[in-house]
């Protein structure tokens, strides 16, 4: 069966519309939950897609992003809260329960952590690139536990769900919509952003380092903006993934969820527009059916999985258009 | 006479006990063709690394129009017009051939922080990029995946993409290496019509292409320069011959 990759996309855009619409007119405010939260995972994977599918550099400490948005995202609101100071040395800030003041916060931390991460580990690649981002991730998750101020290893909670004007965030349709029209201008950007000259050259450093080198170009360059890029749009998705939970804990720090959102992207199809949002609705629709029949729904996730890299390499996206490679 | 465009002072790099490049100074000038031979191990591909800028010479210098370019990295001589090819093609086999020319175009230009416009759709891009392929005689093969092209086409896309970059000098490396005989008297065309656009310092074993184009040609043996001359001068020359030619020609 070979179908069109554009049918797939809008077929998977209508069906992220459609569904939250049908649960609401059914009143089932748990479904439009559900399908919130593979959109954040999606969002979450999308930014990892930028370096791994089109960059060709597999990071698996893409929860520190993940982790800083969320504990962003869990001070600034716990300080608007609590009604106390949060000092941060230059100046002094009583924390606040913004969507976009948090959401820029978010991204501009993780930004500068990706800056930071990226500057050290892409000097090097393969096996070593893997365990100095996972070594990273690790410290991250380490602090977070240790971080009594904050909640430590229970955690923090915020009561009620951060604002955006004009809008009721606290119903889930409407918090919904923020984080579907998030996930569809990221997906615009990238889009964009893979067609332009810095995508080209970008998809060409994962292909041939000295080629790019030969061409003028620096391979470090640009796979360390991409990383950047990367980090942010990935530490969005973790601020919006606390105001989904109104919690914030460690885990999202966790080297499995780093990996969970490897695995989102090779579910769907690696360095594909759409490859992290089929991942994340699948994965999420795995969690949620399978997870309600048996407590060992992973072992069957690991077998779908299996079955996607030994007989699918391109993914589902792959598997429906006959073209294994994203770039063919 | 003119200046040199490209210059090697006293080249020397050491491998532990292995004198790959000792005191090599060799020149381009403008409008012709340098080859560089000698046998396997000689230490011509240490030679290029050096000049292009992917090794560090032990002590000596390399000259870009006369500007001393010895600690720039590669980007920077690429950028300043020290375009090469590789002895194995180095292109990106999942992308298109155009594709692969843009880039070239794209470092050229230093259009690569740009982020929104379409790399296929920008005119000043894309009309590099065609101009480059069309003087190879790829012109056809736009779409064409690199993947699937032939070997020959790859050494003329290699070739392609040097020229991209608008170069001031071109440095190849066995641009013949592995075609058949029809591709090499094609390729030795082209080259032949290159030297005008820019000198060339070309590292070659096919001794017919090398005695068809050089204007001058060095030897090398175990890293030393032992003769430079033209081809004739060359061919007849008694210390090149029990060096080299002699097993071959």
């Amino acid at each position: 069966m070979i179908v069109n990759e554009r049918a797939i996309n809008a077929l998977v855009i209508a069906g992220l519309v459609g569904l939250p619409l049908w649960a609401l007119v059914m009143d089932e405010p748990f479904t439009i939950t559900l399908v919130t939260r593979a959109v954040i995972l999606a969002l979450a994977a999308a930014g990892l897609n930028i370096i791994l599918g089109f960059g060709g550099m597999v990071s698996f400490g893409h929860a520190v992003f993940f982790g800083i948005g969320g504990y962003t995202m869990g001070i600034l609101a716990y300080h608007a809260q609590t009604y106390t100071a949060l000092d941060l040395g230059a100046f002094t800030t009583g924390g606040t329960k913004s969507m976009p003041l948090i959401w820029l916060a978010a991204m501009g931390l993780s930004a500068i952590v990706a800056l930071f991460i990226g500057l050290l580990s892409l000097r090097t690649s393969g096996v070593y690139f893997i365990m100095i981002t996972l070594a990273f991730g690790q410290m991250f998750y380490y602090f977070a536990i240790s971080w009594a101020q904050y909640g430590g290893e229970d955690g923090l909670s915020i009561y009620v769900r951060n604002d955006f004007p004009g809008l009721n965030t606290l119903q889930p349709i409407q918090f919904f919509a923020i984080c579907f029209a998030l996930l569809c201008i990221v997906l615009f950007v990238k889009a964009r952003l893979t067609a332009s000259p810095f995508g080209l050259a970008l998809n060409a450093a994962r292909q041939s380092g000295a080629r790019v080198e030969t061409a003028g170009l620096s391979p470090l360059r640009l796979k360390l903006l991409a990383f950047v890029i990367s980090g942010a749009i990935t530490g969005l998705a973790g601020a919006l993934f606390a105001d989904l939970n109104r919690f914030v804990s460690p885990s999202m720090f966790s080297w499995q969820l780093s990996g969970e959102l490897i695995v989102l992207i090779i579910i769907g199809g690696v360095g594909r527009l759409m490859g992290p949002v089929i991942g994340a609705c699948v994965y999420v629709a795995l969690e949620h059916v399978l997870g309600g029949i048996t407590e060992f729904w992973h072992v069957y996730l690991g077998l779908i999985l299996l079955s996607i890299v030994l007989f699918a390499r391109g993914g589902l996206i792959g598997l429906l258009t006959g073209k294994e490679g994203a770039h063919v | 006479m003119s200046e040199p465009l490209l210059e090697t002072r006293t080249l020397v790099k050491s491998f532990g006990a292995l004198k790959a490049t000792d005191n090599v100074s060799i020149d381009l000038r403008p409008g012709e063709i340098h080859a560089v031979i000698g046998p396997n191990g000689a230490g011509k591909s240490t030679l290029i690394e050096q000049i292009c800028g992917g090794l560090v010479p032990d002590a000596g210098q390399v000259f870009l129009e006369g500007r001393d370019v010895s600690a720039w990295r590669t980007q920077a001589r690429a950028r300043a017009g020290l375009a090469r090819t590789f002895q194995i093609s180095a292109l990106c086999m999942e992308d298109s051939v155009l594709e692969n020319a843009l880039l070239g175009a794209i470092g050229a230009m230093g259009a690569s922080w740009r982020f929104w416009s379409g790399a296929l759709t920008r005119p000043e891009l894309r009309e590099r990029a065609e101009a480059a392929l069309e003087r190879v005689g790829l012109e056809d093969e736009h779409d064409t995946q690199c993947a699937s092209l032939s070997h020959g086409e790859r050494r003329q896309l290699e070739v392609g993409m040097a020229l991209t970059l608008a170069p001031r000098v071109l440095v190849m490396d066995e641009p013949m290496a592995g075609i058949g005989a029809g591709g090499s008297k094609k390729l030795t065309e082209l080259l032949d019509s290159l030297r005008e656009t820019a000198p060339i310092l070309l590292v070659e074993h096919d001794m017919d292409a090398v005695f068809a184009l050089a204007d001058r040609i060095s030897v090398l043996v175990y890293g030393k320069v032992i003769a430079t001359g033209s081809a004739q001068e060359i061919r007849t020359s008694r210390a090149v011959r029990e060096a080299y030619l002699g097993q071959e020609a």
